[in-house]
């Protein structure tokens, strides 16, 4: 089992983040740093302040609507290769959300590709995730265990669309709590619009409003307008982040049916913990299947695992498939979890990634 | 079976009384009665059959998916309900919606009860056959009658008052019908709901009424909310078994709390109420008693837990009935009865009062006692019984309202438990582990520990007491701070402080302190106090009341 850094690798933990000292770039660094690749737009990758960025064309305007300032944002488009200090870049679809990208990296010989977050699922609002051959594959592990296997997504869209009529029927709004950034957009493109109007919060109609100005289709949504009576008539779905749960924001819509749109909703004690009435089983982060399809398709014989049970994965892959695997720690590892909380407020965050970090072992 | 755990995933997604008991009823009211029999014994939470071991199931889902051991462990220990676990691990079913839904009475016949007794090889044929057949969300309710574990959030209040709305009586003549063994098949079911059944079971015992703990315990507060002391009659709360003796026609039988029939466990107390009149119910306590003196609760306990009780046992742990109510008296239900009538004809059935006995200063000898009163003219005078209850191997004093009727399950207002103070000290956090159900995920189960020898030692595992927050904010301490793991133990670096309350300790050679404490439970988290500030052994260990 190799660690990182060892002689010669090309990527290597510092206290910024993943950097690669012979192109001097990182990627997804949680400090400041001159240069960052952005995997994408999610609060646990992509930090305000850095001097340039460089991310996927179809993320520029997800990425600066997050970031905000005027720090320059280079793109690329699929698998454009660019050279920075000699050392060959290229981006390709993660399938994660809109402009989420793995970062290919080659020097000497050597290729490397780091996933960010991914899945294997169709989103009908990002590009798919592309396979992409290598040597050493940095790959997350949010939900590496077995107990995670999502449905498709034509089983999870009837089980809410299901949901949704049986509360307009019932005359009672149903309200689905998702992060702002992505899984609302995947939601309100997975639902059938025939139901009835979907409505969403500010935080996510920002981001849809991007998602529009990038290019992707979504069905009519409306912005709950400020201190409107009984928005839809309990009819409408309507897509929020979670830190709206226990505020007075909920009491806009009546009678409501509050479900919660989450990987970790396949658990039933996270699901009663958390006291939602109903979980969708539903992320953009690659299942355990998914994990194995994705890792097995690059062909790479080295393999690092970061976040969640990247500790089961890793060996797993070892015993199982004789592959040099092993975890690759974070600053999420063994840490309190500070933008965790962060990502709640604003919506923005991944909820999924919170929970990962309360799962994130030393 | 799609019924049954439709039924499971209602009242599972709900806290909802109201719902809850529509689920109920919409379940009794449309299942056939030899599967809605079978859920109301599964429902009444008694005691279930383990047809296969955990472990059997651990090891042949692990061969049926084709994952190391290891990780099956692994994911029990994220999930924190086998179970579950094993639900979402094993492949999806090829086609569960070809395959015949069966109901739960043929479920329970061919896959768990038909298994007692057959060997591995058929067991593992049965059990691989039934995932194939099941969807995840079946799987874990099946999984759970497997193995003897399934728990529904449901009293029995709850059930007693869907089946009453269903059959169109009373809800306390419903509970009644319930108490006791649940019917065995259809024919019971029916009867069960049938109007103008009587309740001509003989066995049949009544529901158990149940003491509330007061809510404020100083006696001034004491006096304030109870009133005038005449009104009340005190009690010692024996630190027993609640039972009911019935008796009636040619049987005696012996009730737990928990409603089980426990003759077998209790022989000799069966025996003592065989010269009872006919058509008498008693409500008391059982108390191990050797030698004029109370035996420590561990030891009853003990022995309740054995089906059979074997001579040497009865020779070991001898228990005396001490009767605190009677239910019937001739045949006649007392229950509305006030206490002070149903307490006078009540003397006048069994012997004396039990304290006598212990004090070896009555002739009596049988096994059959009275709860002596405590007698007292003011609740000062109260309050300094209650000072001596530790001492007496009691835990405090009952508060009986003389004009009560015995009612039905823990209806305030009438009974209370004026318990004695709990013991404290402040311990330490050296294990922590996952917990099950709603903080399945998080390390909510504590082991604590005292400072001897420079040391810290661990005298106790506690569970409650932290608010939701704090169990999560713990949980982040616990995985920042742990050293080493074991299977689903952490072992911490010391920095948790918790102030530790219980009931009592006592010496004990299964422990490795050497010393056991009764109840233990976390009563706050001192953030004020670093690990070195805790309690020692020494501490605890005078705490050990000087006969125990």
């Amino acid at each position: 089992m190799q660690a990182i850094p060892s002689a010669g690798d090309l990527l290597r933990v510092t206290e910024s983040g993943l950097y690669c000292e012979r192109g001097d770039f990182y990627v997804d660094p949680w400090r400041r740093v001159p240069r960052a690749i952005i995997t994408h737009a999610h609060a646990d990758h992509a930090r305000a302040g850095c001097d340039r960025y460089l991310c996927a064309a179809e993320g520029k305007l997800v990425l600066r609507a997050r970031i905000g300032g005027a720090a320059p944002i280079d793109t690329l488009r699929r698998g454009e290769r660019v050279s920075l200090n000699g050392v060959a870049v290229s981006l390709h679809p993660a399938g994660h959300l809109l402009g989420s990208a793995q970062v290919r990296i080659e020097h000497g010989g050597t290729t490397w590709v780091v996933t960010g977050d991914y899945k294997l699922h169709h989103d009908p609002t990002c590009a798919a995730f592309e396979p992409v051959r290598c040597d050493v594959f940095v790959t997350e592990s949010t939900f590496g265990l077995p107990v995670y296997r999502w449905q498709s997504p034509a089983a999870i869209a009837a089980e809410i669309n299901a949901w949704w009529r049986a509360n307009r029927d019932a005359g009672r709004t149903s309200v689905i709590l998702a992060y702002a950034l992505g899984k609302a957009q995947r939601l309100a493109a997975l639902v059938d619009p025939s139901i009835g109007p979907i409505v969403a919060h500010g935080a996510v109609m920002k981001i849809v409003e991007a998602y529009r100005a990038s290019g992707v289709r979504l069905p009519p949504i409306d912005r709950v307008p400020p201190r409107a009576r009984r928005v839809g008539n309990g009819r409408a779905l309507v897509i929020a982040p979670p830190s709206v749960l226990g505020s007075s924001w909920l009491k806009l819509f009546g009678e409501s049916s509050v479900a919660m749109a989450s990987g970790w909703m396949t658990l039933r004690g996270v699901r009663r913990r958390r006291g939602f009435e109903r979980g969708f089983a539903v992320s953009d982060h690659a299942d355990f299947p998914g994990l194995l399809t994705a890792i097995e398709a690059t062909g790479a014989r080295r393999v690092l695992a970061t976040h969640g049970f990247s500790d089961a994965l890793s060996r797993y892959l070892r015993e199982t498939r004789g592959l040099d695997a092993s975890v690759l720690a974070t600053r999420f590892a063994g840490e309190a979890a500070p933008d965790a909380a962060a990502a709640e407020d604003d919506g923005v965050g991944d909820d999924e990634r919170a929970g990962d970090e309360r799962e994130a072992d030393a | 079976m799609k019924a049954f755990t439709d039924l499971y995933w209602r009242l599972d997604g709900t806290t909802s009384t109201t719902e809850k008991v529509a689920a109920l009823r919409d379940y009794f009211a449309a299942a056939p009665h030899a599967d809605a029999a079978c859920a109301l014994g599964v429902l009444s939470g008694g005691r279930q059959v383990r047809a296969v071991s955990t472990g059997q199931l651990r090891e042949w889902a692990a061969e049926a998916t084709g994952f190391p051991g290891w990780l099956v462990e692994e994911c029990y220990a994220h999930v924190g309900d086998l179970a579950e676990t094993l639900a979402l691990v094993l492949p999806e079913p090829a086609a569960p919606e070809a395959a015949a839904d069966l109901g739960l009475a043929e479920v329970m016949q061919t896959t768990i009860r038909g298994l007692r007794g057959s060997d591995d090889a058929h067991k593992r044929q049965v059990v691989t056959a039934v995932w194939k057949r099941l969807e995840p969300r079946e799987r874990i309710v099946w999984h759970k009658l497997l193995t003897g574990g399934l728990r529904v959030g449901v009293s029995r209040t709850l059930v007693a008052r869907a089946l009453a709305d269903l059959a169109g009586i009373d809800q306390a003549e419903m509970a009644h019908r319930l108490m006791g063994a649940p019917p065995a098949d259809a024919a019971g079911f029916a009867r069960l709901l049938a109007a103008g059944a009587d309740a001509a079971d003989s066995r049949r015992p009544y529901p158990f009424f149940l003491a509330s703990a007061l809510d404020r315990t100083a006696v001034e507060h004491v006096a304030e909310d109870l009133g005038d002391v005449s009104a009340w009659q005190a009690e010692w709360k024996w630190d027993g078994m609640r039972a009911q003796l019935v008796r009636r026609g040619v049987d005696v039988t012996l009730w737990s709390r928990g409603e089980e029939l426990v003759n077998d466990a209790f022989p000799e107390i069966v025996a003592a109420g065989r010269p009872l009149p006919s058509g008498t119910v008693l409500d008391g306590e059982l108390l191990a008693v050797r030698d004029g003196r109370l035996l420590p609760f561990a030891m009853l306990s003990k022995r309740a837990s054995r089906k059979q009780a074997t001579k040497k046992v009865l020779g070991e742990v001898p228990c005396v009935f001490v009767a605190y109510d009677l239910l019937e008296h001739g045949g006649t239900d007392l229950r509305e009865r006030p206490l002070a009538d149903r307490r006078r004809l009540l003397g006048s059935l069994v012997g004396g009062p039990f304290t006598d006995f212990l004090h070896g200063g009555s002739a009596t000898t049988g096994r059959l006692f009275l709860s002596p009163v405590v007698r007292a003219g003011s609740w000062a005078d109260l309050s300094a019984h209650r000072a001596e209850s530790r001492g007496r191997g009691v835990e405090g004093l009952m508060l009986k309202r003389l004009a009560s009727p015995y009612a039905v399950g823990r209806s305030r207002g009438d009974w209370w438990k004026w318990k004695v103070e709990p013991l404290e000290i402040d311990a330490v956090i050296l294990y922590a582990q996952a917990g099950h159900g709603r903080r399945a995920g998080l390390h909510s189960d504590y082991t604590l520990g005292l400072w001897h020898e420079g040391a810290l030692v661990t005298v106790a595992k506690a569970y409650s007491g932290l608010t939701d927050a704090e169990i999560v904010e713990v949980d982040r301490i616990v995985r920042a701070t742990t050293l080493e793991r074991h299977g689903p133990v952490r072992i911490c670096r010391p920095t948790l402080v918790m102030q530790l309350a219980f009931e009592g300790v006592s010496l004990s050679t299964r422990h490795k302190s050497g010393v056991a404490v009764r109840f233990p439970r976390i009563v706050r988290w001192r953030r004020d106090k670093e690990p070195a500030d805790a309690g020692t052994l020494a501490d605890l260990k005078r705490m050990i009341p000087a006969d125990g």
